[in-house]
């Protein structure tokens, strides 16, 4: 039961795998195809009403606006959103999905170098950059403002990098003293700005909240160009991250440099962080880096799947967040979108086979029912040896055998017997089947064997050595068994107990 | 946490052509005057070495006497406060390719998403350019070394779910397919089981017989006279080297392992000191 869902939910992972291993990297230049396509479509809308005044204003306002006689329903908004009717909703449906694929795909390299956390110093860092070159040049000119925002970022990532080499400093005090006094400084230019009285202002908030509404064609083609240096650095430079990721100073002695590596790592997470800005916020922005890769890593251990997963739960997060906000337009889309994530990282770790946690705790109680079983079948075992074989074995003969209850027994019993093992000769006392018995005498003889073994090769007191062979004869391999028995034993015959009475020894 | 103490430049150029003559062209690994030193604390005093071609190497020494640091000062993984390495008389950074090397296999997070295949073709990467993807030459010559460790049947499985000892003969493997001369290996019998310890045993020899130079960090004292032709005795600084039938005597282990060093730990001390106050 558990295995088939097990089995079910692999499907598309290893559909995946078989992709990616048929082609390495064709599946980056499926994705890199598709964000061209997206972006260059982009681009024909934007031209067609570059002209129309309303195009700085906010899509939100833009939807009441258009239906100004009544309140639009939710659900009403949710199939315009879902439809990508209005131009503005495209843009920032298609923006935050490409943001997403972009974080999702550089963010599992960043992870997997334990720099995730380097994202948030960094995001914080943008925020004196943002204030400072409004100051300075006195616009809200979009790339004049990211790239102050890149360049305080870099200069944060580099105080990192530089308070680590300081003795007694470790990574996390680091990126904690960067992130909050780079973070401060912002704050305190922001008020600054706020008093200049320009009357420009107003937007400048929208980088630390985010607020993905007020998206605009030309950032969504910034954001569409980001994400395609993104795929193409991940294409490129695969073999590279991956040497350095796992084992830099291998990598360093294979001639690739872990700091030049290191460098366009983190150049593409800063040019992501900065885009993503405007989206997430710089608060929420580092989530779009962590969360799909680590959500990424509960279905896959292979590299490739990792980072395309990644990045589909990037996409499908900025693409479910940006639409539920569309229809709610109150709602922060930023954190819609995080929350998304937060729900897909989830539903990975629940669900996930293999690593997923509901998936090790099927394993274990299997293997606990396993246990349980074979403990049965042993106890019944030993019964037969003190009465006669094929005789019925009373039930109270077997309970005070283990420390199991009444009721535990019964259920026991009753599963064995669906399993054919053993039959119910009356209501009281039971028999073991052929099979059942050959499974029993299999594993009491396990048990014995590695009771004799500890007993004469590792001096344990004979008193001491059932609560081992307990645990280890439900695991014991069929060739360690053929050495035990070549070790310990001269004839076929089941060994009698080295510690006289199973019953007397507990 | 390594704090990089630039070398010191002007002494070292100055006198970097005397240096080229104190180096034994025909040695695959030569060190001379070497001293490596963490957060200014020096680990490694004056170190003076030429390692015989073609021969198995161990080095041996107490917990903190230097021996990883060796390797990786060697290859310059560490910086050097003094002195220069040198393989068959040219610098590191020209014969990379000579060069094999098997890190501590508790230096990487095994928990990596990569098979044991992927992670053995990462010893082809120093002869593959930037940006061009793995080759189908690679991955099968990674394959050929998975099997001469006795691994290929794990070749897909994920590297976690191997042993202690399967991890390191997929270190072991991923040094082979470098192809190179000189192998460095850093404490590859450190928690392996016995079988492992003979595979990797098996190919120290054949790495021999094929001309190459092998020069191991190894904890075990007791294996030494069986494993290595040649032994490095080594305590911060080295205290004797040479074939081990002459070195590895109870006096020269007395002297490494035993308490004089109590003077070369306090002046790295006052060393460390000297830097932070």
């Amino acid at each position: 039961m558990a295995r088939r869902w097990i089995d079910i939910l692999n499907c598309p992972t290893r559909w995946a795998q078989s992709l990616s291993r048929k082609s390495h990297s064709s599946a980056f230049w499926v994705g890199l195809v598709l964000c061209l396509g997206i972006t260059f479509s982009l681009v024909r809308p934007c031209n067609a009403d570059q002209g129309e005044p309303t195009s700085a204003t906010h899509f939100d306002n833009a939807h009441t606006g258009s239906q100004a006689d009544g309140q639009p329903s939710t659900s009403h908004l949710l199939i315009r959103a879902l439809t990508l009717r209005d131009h503005r909703t495209r843009v920032v449906v298609i923006g935050t999905t490409l943001l997403g694929i972009a974080a999702g795909v550089i963010g599992t390299f960043a992870y997997l170098r334990k720099r995730a956390m380097m994202g948030d110093a960094l995001s914080h860092a943008t925020l004196p950059g943002v204030a400072g070159a409004f100051m300075i040049m006195g616009t809200k000119n979009l790339p004049v403002l990211l790239t102050g925002a890149a360049a305080t970022g870099v200069l944060g990532v580099l105080c990192v990098a530089g308070l680590r080499r300081i003795p007694r400093i470790k990574e996390d005090a680091a990126i904690g003293i960067v992130l909050s006094v780079f973070f401060g400084i912002g704050m305190v230019l922001m008020s600054l700005v706020q008093e200049m009285n320009t009357g420009q202002e107003a937007g400048l908030n929208t980088f630390i909240y985010g607020k993905a509404a007020a998206l605009l064609v030309q950032d969504a083609q910034i954001i569409g160009g980001v994400t395609l240096l993104v795929l193409l650095g991940a294409v490129l430079l695969f073999k590279e991250f991956r040497a350095v990721c796992f084992d830099s100073s291998f990598a360093a002695s294979q001639g690739i440099s872990p700091t030049w590596v290191d460098f366009l790592m983190m150049g593409l997470v800063v040019l992501t962080t900065v885009v993503g800005l405007q989206a997430v916020g710089l608060i929420l922005v580092v989530a779009l880096l962590i969360i799909p890769s680590a959500a990424a890593r509960f279905w896959t251990d292979h590299l490739v799947v990792m980072t395309l997963l990644a990045g589909l739960i990037g996409a499908v997060s900025g693409w479910i967040g940006s639409t539920i906000s569309a229809s709610a337009p109150r709602l922060p889309t930023g954190a819609i979108i995080v929350i998304v994530a937060g729900c897909l990282f989830f539903g990975s770790m629940l669900f996930a086979p293999h690593r997923g946690v509901i998936a090790s705790l099927a394993r274990r109680w299997s293997i606990a029912r396993k246990v349980a079983l074979q403990h049965l079948l042993r106890a019944l075992a030993e019964c037969e040896e003190l009465a006669d074989r094929g005789k019925t074995i009373p039930l109270e003969m077997v309970l005070p055998k283990r420390s199991w209850s009444a009721a535990q027994l019964r259920r026991l019993i009753q599963r064995a017997t669906r399993l054919a093992l053993l039959e119910r000769s009356s209501s009281s006392s039971l028999q073991l089947t052929t099979a059942g018995r050959i499974d029993a005498e299999r594993i009491l003889r396990n048990h014995r064997l590695w009771e004799m073994y500890l007993i004469k090769y590792a001096d344990i007191a004979p008193s001491h050595v059932d609560r081992d062979a307990d645990e280890i004869e439900h695991i014991l391999p069929v060739p360690l068994v053929q050495e035990l028995e070549r070790a310990l034993l001269d004839s076929e015959a089941t060994p009698p107990s080295p510690h006289g009475e199973e019953g007397a020894a507990r | 946490m390594i704090v990089r103490t630039p070398p010191k430049k002007a002494s070292s150029s100055a006198i970097a052509g005397s240096l080229q003559a104190e180096h034994d062209v025909a040695a695959p690994v030569s060190i001379h005057d070497m001293t490596v030193a963490y957060h200014r604390r020096p680990v490694l005093w004056d170190i003076d070495y030429a390692a015989p071609a073609g021969q198995l190497i161990g080095i041996v020494g107490p917990n903190g006497a230097g021996k990883s640091t060796l390797i990786k000062a060697c290859l310059d993984l560490v910086p050097r406060a003094s002195g220069s390495v040198r393989f068959f008389g040219n610098p590191y950074k020209k014969q990379r390719r000579q060069i094999g090397y098997v890190p501590q296999r508790e230096s990487v997070d095994w928990d990596f998403p990569a098979s044991a295949l992927d992670v053995v073709t990462m010893g082809r990467y120093g002869r593959i350019p930037w940006c061009v993807p793995v080759r189908r030459k690679d991955r099968a010559k990674a394959l050929h070394c998975l099997e001469q460790v006795g691994m290929a049947d794990y070749a897909t499985r994920q590297i976690s779910k191997l042993s202690g000892g399967q991890q390191q003969r997929v270190f072991l493997a991923r040094a082979l397919v470098q192809e190179a001369q000189v192998y460095f290996m850093d404490e590859p019998f450190a928690g392996v089981d016995a079988a492992t310890e003979q595979a990797i045993v098996i190919l120290l020899r054949e790495l021999k017989t094929q001309g190459k130079t092998c020069i191991v960090v190894h904890h075990d004292l007791q294996t030494v006279p069986e494993y290595f032709d040649h032994v490095v005795l080594l305590n911060m600084r080295i205290v004797a080297s040479g074939p081990t039938a002459e070195t590895f005597t109870s006096e020269n282990l007395h002297r490494t392992y035993g308490g004089r060093l109590t003077l070369l730990d306090k002046a790295a001390s006052a060393v460390a000191r000297l830097g932070t106050d």
